[in-house]
Parts: structure tokens; C-alpha cells; sequence
């Protein structure tokens, strides 16, 4: 029998990252005992590495800006497969919470006239992006850390969480174990909020960090939470290319935000060529337009380049096919003849930084090389629009493990505002649900021991296989056969790589002690990988169509048939998982008229400025 | 491709040797690059703490060839490979295992700051130029590299009475927000041990972030300190017309 430290809370936040930090703040302040498990130290998750900033419709700098605008750009970015009324709740929400991120200390880049300042992003109509030059992030997770930490919270950091426990159909706790020491954990609660992040790693080239393994999909799944969704994957068109060890690494929007362009080898800005049907006549048509737009005339429309990142990705990927990419398999972004050097420095001094130190490069005076390089995910663990509760009792989720905001594609700067939207929903959610868990719950200690053994056999399995060479295994073919093209003689190829790769990821052999030990981590990472993998690759399988994030080359157009349709990814009790098509919420006709307002004059109060 | 011999610390909080891995190299490689290979490899429990891997986070801190840097921003370009690489963990903070350090006491020692405390009756409108010097500070991505070096913590240990740059740089950053009343200064004097510093800007020569620590942030403080605790006069008006923590509503720095 092996021992374990008991810890007891009303809610478990999993996830110190901005949802998760958002969500404790939220439950604390409604009175629950608050526990906090992160993978990491405090202050690391990968809400750091967010860049160019978070969308909110403040007004701040076109006062027309509002709530309806960004609710119409959000559906039009999500190819409409948004749930409507998170949308909504996210849209009304995001000014205050923004403001209130000030309110703990944030200190935002200003307005001339001394206000929060807003950047232009893709796909939104109005400069909207809050931000802190290219570190938004940063800003943002170390004031919700400052802020947790003055509000008391209890923080478990460098802690894994292995398995959910479940009791006669809820969730009431979590097994885990401090990575430091090996000790195992078990957090008994009534209410769990999974704010886990991404499935980034799962890809080959992605600008996720080690931690976006996908484990809140995985863990919800596991005990029976639906997820939905789960094929939209943005590949952000701009990651580092060069070197080979960068690859992947994000290069922020923001640098088109501030006018950046992108051009092939041939000098070419190709985004003129590349605008889709839908947002005819939304962007300029000619350099010389972008050009005003840039210089500040209003009359003058955006420049392609301000696409969303699904379009931009897809036309770099293009370009390369085409022969026209740069001499490292990917596209020219110049902000250097834009912008004078300075400007730049201070604007994205980051990225300035990020190309000198990585790539020996100055983007004050040359182009960056950049490409798609796999970002987010859209799909996600199925909520309740308001309350983030999953299907299964006790549990919740909020920010990228959550699915319905996005739909198709997220538009950049909305995940930032999502986070800290979510995040509080969940957590005010959750530390109600637990209020009114009065009966009493038991954890199974059988399932306990049981999960603690599964965990430690790679220790005693000396013949079993090398989890790094099972994990680039599983990152490179996913990469190969279910990245930012797809079609289905690969994505059925991929099954079966995963149904083999299933069975030799509980075969994996781990040498050393407990105690920080990355093997170890690994071998247990990719049990969790490996099923979240299987479940994009079946909802990418289901989806004949090529919407937002989700491109299939044998099916290259949008189908009006799914456009009407959600995936929703369901186990069965024997673990298989499977895709349901399920309608689309019915949106209320007065929100169905300003998602599909064409001329934006029609959704402001105030007009001019 | 080339190889290039790597002599990394391996052990725990009862000690341990240094290694050697040799690894084969290609270009661009930066030094956690080269301890990821090590680790899929060789050594698959060789731990090292780390995130991001784009200098944004500040998990990666080690000392390479006894210089503290973050290993991800660190080319192997720009460090002499033909001679075995030294990669040693922070040496200010225990040992968990390997290169992984044990820095709870930052996050402990951040406690002892007041947090920031807004005037209630603001309008929040505050301008970009009052706000640029906060901005510096607020880009501190706690590597904890300079309290690795600073030499109070690191040579004389002094962990109880000394907060050490990091948290000085935190400091600043509430001291000198526009819109903040609290008043750190005893805090500063007292438990934050700010008279320890004696100036050697060990602390912002490491500084990935580039924070001009002792010049704008630790300094400036010390003045205040001085001006609250050693000035007579200044300490005399300041009690008499002012209830905030600087004559000032604005609370710009004054030394900028």
C-alpha cells in the first residue's frame, strides 16, 4: 500500500494559469476553501507566453466599438459554430473584467488622453486588443498571481494531477503527485474546476509550452464529460522557422497589428489574393489602401494581413506549396520597412529581443521568417454557457479546455479576455455547487491505490519503451497525418498509429527515483496525449468539410450541412469514444441579425469619432 | 553537426558530481536544447525545470560555465564548445535534484510586500509617461537570477532580513504606480533589509529582461528610505501634510 497526503477544499482549481488563477479568486471570494494544483511554480503557466493582448470592446479607441461588434466578429472568426451565448456572456463581460485586472495592479500601455489602450488584432473590426507591448500575458497572469496570492490562495505548484475520483457519478476529487518529491496526493473536494490549457504538444511544431498536454480533455473524458469540437486546431500562421530548434516558436500577431506585411519570395504581399469569400469588401484592396489604413485615414480599410489566423495560415501553406516560401519553408513578415526602429522596440520589444538572441536576426532592419506553427485549440470539454458546469456533477471548466466560445477559429486576443471571463464563472459556479454539497462523499481508496499502481508500473516495467521516443513518435505523425491539411485515407492511418501507440504508451520503462524525474513525467504524460489525440483525429474524421481551423484537402470547401453542426466526442462505458453530430443551439433572432449585420454602422450607439 | 562535451550537474540537497554527456549538435542549438537531448537520450531522469523555451517564462535558470543565464535564450554559439560545458543549477537556492532548484523562498519572502492599494476614489486615468518606469519593472519574468547572484543571498545567505532584487524590483513597481497609497518604507528599512544592497549591480548584468534594477529601481528606493528615516526636515513636512505616502498625489518618482 503506498501512502498518500490527504488534502481537503471545497473547490480544486487545476491550473494556475489564467482561468485557473481567475477561477480561485472567484470561489475565494464567495467563501470556499480554494486549493490550486499547477504543473508548475506559480507565475508559469503558459498564460505567459501570450503576446499581442486581450480583446475587450472597451471603446477606448473608436468609441463606435461595442459589445454587438465583437460578438459578430467572434461568430464570423468562428465560422459560426460558436456557442451563441457564450459569445454573448464573453462579449458583455470582457470590458469589466479588463478593467478590473487594472484594479489589481495591471498596468496597461495608455491612450494619449490617459486610458487603456487598444490594438488592432485579426478579424476584429476596431482596434480592441488591451495590451502591455508584446508581454500581455505576463501582465496579466502575475497581477491574477499577486492578486490570488493577497486573497490567501493555497497553492500546490509543481503538482501533477494523474486522475479525477469519482463517487456514484460525481467528481469529488483528484489524484496527483508533487513532482519535487514523488508523493502522491489525494485532494478530496466537492467541486472541481479544470483550467488545464491546451493539447499543443501533441503536434510537432507548436508554440505551446511543455505543459499543454491535454490533460483536462483527457481527465474529463475519462469520467465521462463530453467534449465537442475537438477538430478545431488553429495553427497560428506565425511561428519562428529558423533555426531548427526555434521552429514553432510564436511570433506574435501583433506584429501585423502594427502594420506588419507579409510577402512570398518573390516580394509579393499575397494576402491580397487570399481574401475569402466572406469578407469581401471588409479589406483593402490595394497597397496603397493599406498603406492610408496604416497612416490612420478611417475611410481606409484593413490590410489583408489582418485576416483571421485560420485564412493567413492556410494561404502561407500555400505559398510554400506553390514554390514561392522563404528559404526555410516559410513566408517574409517585414515590419522593418514599416515601422522605424524605435517604434518597433518599444512596441513589440519581445519579439525584437526573441529574433536577436534565437535567430541572430534584427526585425528593425530585415524580414522574419515565419510559418503555422500548431496554437490552440477551439474544441474543448463541453460547458454550460453560463456556469462552465460540464455533464458531470462537481466539474467545471474554463479557458482553452473549455470548448463553444471559439467555434471554427478563435480570433487572436480572445482568449486572453476568455480566461479571465470563464474563469470567474467557473469558479463562482463551483464554490455554489459546493455550498450545497451537504450529504456526505467518500473516495474510493481501492480507486486510489489502484490509479497510484497504474502510476508507478513504468518503474517496474524494465523492458517496456523510451517515453521520449514514444512522445516524438506521437508528435511527429500527428503532424504528418492530422495537421493543418487533412483528408481521410491519413487521418484513418492516424487511428491506427494511435491504437498501436495506445497500447506501448502503458508499456514504457522509466529509470531513477521519484523525485523529479522527467521520464517519469513523460511516460505518464503520454497515456493522456494519446487519448486526446484520438479524439481529434475522429472529429476530424467525422467533419467532411473545411471550416476555420479544420481543413480537409479531400473536402475543400465550407458545407452548408455542417455549418449547422456541433461534434460532440462521447465515451461509452467500454472507453471507446465517439462522434455525435448534434444541431447547433438555436440563436435568438435579434442576436442572429447583429451576428450577421454586414454593414457595422448598423450595431453602434454612437457613431463617428 | 559537431559534438560537444557536456559536464552537467547531477545530485540532490546531499550533493552530487558533475557529468559528462557528449551530444551532437546542430545549428542554432541553445543549452536546453541540449539538455532535452541529453534527457530523451541518455539521461531520462536528468531534471531541469523548465517552460516556455522563448525567454518569457524564467524557469530555466543555470549557471553555464559559471555565468547565471536562462538556458533557453543561451546559444551554444555563444559560449566557447570546445571545452567540456559546465552546467551547473542556481547556487543560492537547494538543490531539489539535478538543475532544478528549490526557490519557494522567493514566493515566501514576496509575502512580506504589501500588495498594491489603489486610491479609492480614482478615475484610473493615468498616462503613458508615468507609467513607463512601472512598465520597466513589471517585465521581471522571476527567473530569480538576480537574487542568484546577488551576493547577500549567495555568498552571506542572508535569506530572513534581506527580500534581495527581485522583490525590490517588486517593490518598485507598487512604490512608484501612479495611482498606489501604500506605504512600503518600513517594510524596506526593516524586514526588507534594503541597506544590505551595497550597489554592485551583480543583479542587473543578469537580468534577461534587462531591468535596470539598481539604477531605477533599488536606488530610488533607498532614497525614500533614506529621506523617510535619516531626513529631519523632509520627514517633518511629510508627516505634516501628507497622509499618503509621498507629498506628491501623482507619486512620480522623484529621482527619475
Amino acid at each position: 500500500m503506498e501512502s498518500y497526503t490527504t488534502y481537503d477544499y471545497d473547490v480544486l482549481v487545476i491550473g494556475a494559469g489564467g482561468a485557473g488563477l481567475r477561477a480561485a479568486i472567484a470561489a475565494i471570494e464567495k467563501g470556499a476553501r480554494v486549493g490550486v494544483v499547477t504543473k508548475s511554480l506559480l507565475g508559469k503557466a503558459h498564460t505567459v507566453m501570450a503576446e499581442g493582448g486581450m480583446a475587450a470592446a472597451m471603446g477606448n479607441v473608436r468609441p463606435e466599438d461595442n459589445w454587438k461588434v465583437h460578438f459578430r466578429d467572434t461568430l464570423k472568426g468562428g465560422g459560426m459554430l460558436n456557442n451563441w451565448k457564450m459569445v454573448e456572456n464573453y462579449t458583455k463581460e470582457a470590458p469589466d473584467r479588463v478593467r478590473e485586472l487594472e484594479q489589481w495592479g495591471a498596468v496597461f500601455d495608455r491612450t494619449p488622453d490617459g486610458r487603456i489602450n487598444q490594438r488592432n488584432f485579426g478579424g476584429h473590426s476596431y482596434p480592441r486588443l488591451a495590451h502591455v507591448g508584446d508581454r500581455t500575458g505576463l501582465e496579466l497572469i502575475r497581477t491574477l498571481q499577486d492578486h490570488a496570492v493577497k486573497m490567501g490562495i493555497h497553492a500546490h505548484m509543481e503538482t501533477t494531477i494523474y486522475r479525477l475520483l469519482t463517487d456514484a457519478g460525481r467528481v469529488v476529487g483528484a489524484l496527483g503527485f508533487n513532482r519535487q518529491t514523488g508523493e502522491f496526493l489525494v485532494f478530496r473536494a466537492k467541486a472541481v474546476v479544470l483550467a488545464t490549457g491546451g493539447l499543443g504538444r501533441i503536434y510537432q511544431i507548436t508554440s505551446n509550452s511543455w505543459e499543454c498536454t491535454g490533460d483536462g480533455f483527457s481527465l474529463a473524458s475519462m469520467v465521462g464529460a463530453d467534449l465537442i469540437d475537438m477538430e478545431f486546431i488553429q495553427f497560428h500562421p506565425t511561428g519562428m522557422v529558423w533555426p531548427p530548434s526555434v521552429m514553432g516558436i510564436l511570433v506574435t500577431e501583433g506584429v501585423r497589428g502594427e502594420g506588419g506585411v507579409l510577402k512570398n519570395s518573390l516580394g509579393q504581399r499575397f494576402m491580397f489574393d487570399n481574401v475569402p469569400e466572406r469578407y469581401k469588401g471588409e479589406f483593402a484592396e490595394t497597397e496603397e489602401e493599406a498603406e492610408r489604413w496604416l497612416q490612420g485615414d478611417r475611410n481606409a480599410r484593413r490590410p489583408p494581413e489582418l485576416l483571421t489566423r485560420d485564412v493567413v495560415a492556410r494561404a502561407i501553406r500555400k505559398e510554400v506549396n506553390e514554390g514561392r516560401g522563404s528559404p526555410h519553408g516559410g513566408a517574409f513578415l517585414d515590419i522593418a520597412s514599416r515601422r522605424p526602429a524605435d517604434y518597433i522596440k518599444k512596441k513589440l520589444p519581445s519579439m525584437y529581443h526573441q529574433f536577436m538572441k534565437l535567430g541572430n536576426l534584427d526585425i528593425t532592419k530585415e524580414p522574419m521568417e515565419v510559418g503555422p506553427t500548431c496554437h490552440y485549440v477551439m474544441g474543448g470539454v463541453r460547458v454550460d454557457p453560463d456556469t462552465q458546469a460540464t455533464n458531470v456533477p462537481g466539474l467545471y471548466a474554463a479557458g482553452e479546455v473549455a470548448g463553444g466560445l471559439h467555434g471554427a477559429n478563435r480570433l487572436g486576443g480572445n482568449s486572453l479576455s476568455d480566461l479571465v471571463v470563464f474563469g470567474r464563472r467557473a469558479g463562482l459556479a463551483a464554490a455554489e455547487y459546493a455550498a450545497q454539497q451537504t450529504g456526505s462523499y467518500q473516495v474510493d481508496e481501492a480507486q486510489v491505490q489502484a490509479y497510484i499502481a497504474e502510476a508507478l508500473q513504468p518503474f517496474h516495467n524494465p523492458q517496456g519503451e523510451n517515453p521520449f521516443a514514444l512522445m516524438k513518435e506521437l508528435r511527429s505523425t500527428m503532424q504528418k497525418n492530422a495537421g493543418i491539411m487533412r483528408e481521410e485515407g491519413e487521418l484513418k492511418t492516424q487511428l491506427e498509429i494511435l491504437e498501436n501507440l495506445k497500447k506501448r504508451a502503458w508499456n514504457t520503462s522509466v529509470s531513477g527515483g521519484r523525485a523529479y524525474n522527467p521520464g517519469w513525467h513523460t511516460a505518464l504524460d503520454i497515456r493522456l496525449m494519446v487519448e486526446i489525440s484520438q479524439a481529434v483525429v475522429l472529429a476530424a474524421l467525422a467533419r467532411k468539410e473545411s471550416r476555420g481551423g479544420h481543413a480537409r484537402l479531400d473536402y475543400p470547401d465550407p458545407d452548408p450541412t455542417f455549418a449547422k453542426l456541433n461534434h460532440i466526442i462521447r465515451r461509452s462505458p467500454d472507453g471507446s469514444l465517439s462522434v455525435v453530430a448534434e444541431p447547433l443551439p438555436e440563436m435568438p433572432e435579434e442576436l442572429r441579425k447583429v451576428a450577421e449585420a454586414k454593414d457595422l454602422k448598423e450595431l453602434s450607439d454612437k457613431v463617428g469619432a | 553537426m559537431s559534438t560537444v562535451t557536456f559536464r552537467v550537474f547531477r545530485g540532490d540537497r546531499s550533493g552530487g558530481e558533475l557529468k559528462d554527456y557528449t551530444v551532437e549538435v546542430q545549428e542554432g542549438m541553445v543549452v536546453l536544447d541540449v539538455i532535452h537531448q541529453i534527457q530523451a537520450e541518455q539521461a531520462p531522469d536528468l531534471a531541469c525545470r523548465w517552460n516556455c523555451k522563448a525567454g518569457k517564462c524564467g524557469s530555466c535558470g543555470a549557471e553555464v560555465n559559471g555565468k547565471p543565464t536562462l538556458m533557453c535564450m543561451t546559444r551554444l554559439d555563444t559560449i566557447d564548445t570546445s571545452k567540456p560545458v559546465t552546467v551547473r543549477p542556481m547556487k543560492t537556492f537547494p538543490v531539489i535534484r539535478d538543475l532544478a532548484t528549490d526557490v519557494k523562498w522567493n514566493y515566501e519572502a514576496n509575502k512580506k510586500i504589501k500588495p498594491f492599494t489603489p486610491s479609492p476614489n480614482t478615475d484610473w486615468i493615468m498616462f503613458q509617461e508615468d507609467v513607463d518606469r512601472v512598465q520597466e519593472f513589471r517585465k521581471c519574468i522571476e527567473c530569480f537570477l538576480c537574487q542568484n547572484v546577488c551576493h547577500v543571498l549567495r555568498e552571506h545567505d542572508e535569506k530572513t532580513g534581506f527580500i534581495g532584487p527581485r522583490l525590490l524590483v517588486r517593490t518598485a513597481s507598487l512604490e512608484m504606480h501612479p495611482l498606489d497609497t501604500a506605504n512600503r518604507l518600513e517594510m524596506l528599512k526593516n524586514e526588507g533589509g534594503i541597506g544590505y544592497c551595497n550597489i554592485t549591480k551583480c543583479c542587473t548584468e543578469v537580468c534577461p529582461e534587462h531591468i535596470h534594477i539598481t539604477d531605477n529601481a533599488i536606488i530610488p528606493l533607498k532614497e525614500r528610505v533614506v529621506d523617510e528615516y535619516y531626513d529631519p526636515v523632509l520627514g517633518f513636512f511629510r508627516r505634516l501634510f501628507s497622509s499618503k505616502k509621498r507629498a506628491e498625489p501623482s507619486g512620480q518618482a522623484a529621482d527619475d
